[in-house]
């Protein structure tokens, strides 16, 4: 085991952990908001994961500038679609799910 | 050995996307399976530079890259033209 195989182990595993942990978000959650909010904020950490581990296989060069351009352009556009649709959600009556409703 | 961890990494990324396909047939409102596709395609681009790295073609990097804007523009535009808002969604 180099080094950088070591790296690259540690990356991916952490990327598809949190990728797991978007996908039970995505299941239990009760509402169109919180769901939202978990395919946010863990799915870009675990593509943000994924996409490192990419990168650092590829080592210095013209295919991890590009790995790491790919990598920004997620880190600003996954949030954003998120905002969109949840305010588009607003907009179209979906009321919030609060403690009076059941499960 | 990298291969071989880029390669599972591509496998289970592939299985947590089934999740978005359940989430996207029972969703009860329409934002919800706008977000499991959003879901679904932020996956398929991180398996398309994974395999990219493991089977040593740079080419499909490119690829990542369009379908990346590809799914942006998909939920912008679902979002923007499903509501008549003054303001927009963004």
């Amino acid at each position: 085991m180099t080094p950088r195989e070591i790296l690259v182990l540690v990356l991916a595993v952490g990327g598809v952990f949190f990728a797991v942990v978007a996908a039970v978000g995505l299941i239990r959650l009760p509402d169109v908001y919180s769901r939202a909010h978990s395919s946010s904020k863990s799915e870009t950490l675990g593509a943000v994961l994924a996409l490192s581990a990419v990168a650092v296989s590829y080592g210095i060069g013209l295919e991890a500038l590009k790995v790491v351009f790919l990598l920004t352009f997620m880190f600003l556009t996954n949030p954003t679609a998120a905002h969109a649709i949840t305010r588009a959600a607003r907009e179209r009556g979906i009321e919030p799910w609060t403690t009076e409703d059941d499960r | 050995m990298i291969e071989q961890i880029l390669l599972g990494a591509a496998t289970a990324f592939v299985l947590v996307s089934l999740v978005g396909v359940y989430r996207t047939v029972t969703g009860p409102t329409m934002p919800d399976r706008v977000i499991a596709i959003n879901f679904i395609g932020s996956n398929v681009v991180i398996v398309i530079a994974l395999i990219a790295a493991a089977i040593g073609e740079p080419g499909a990097l490119d690829i990542a890259l369009v379908y990346a804007l590809l799914n942006f523009l998909l939920s912008i535009s679902i979002s923007k033209f499903q509501v008549d808002s003054e303001e927009g969604v963004l």
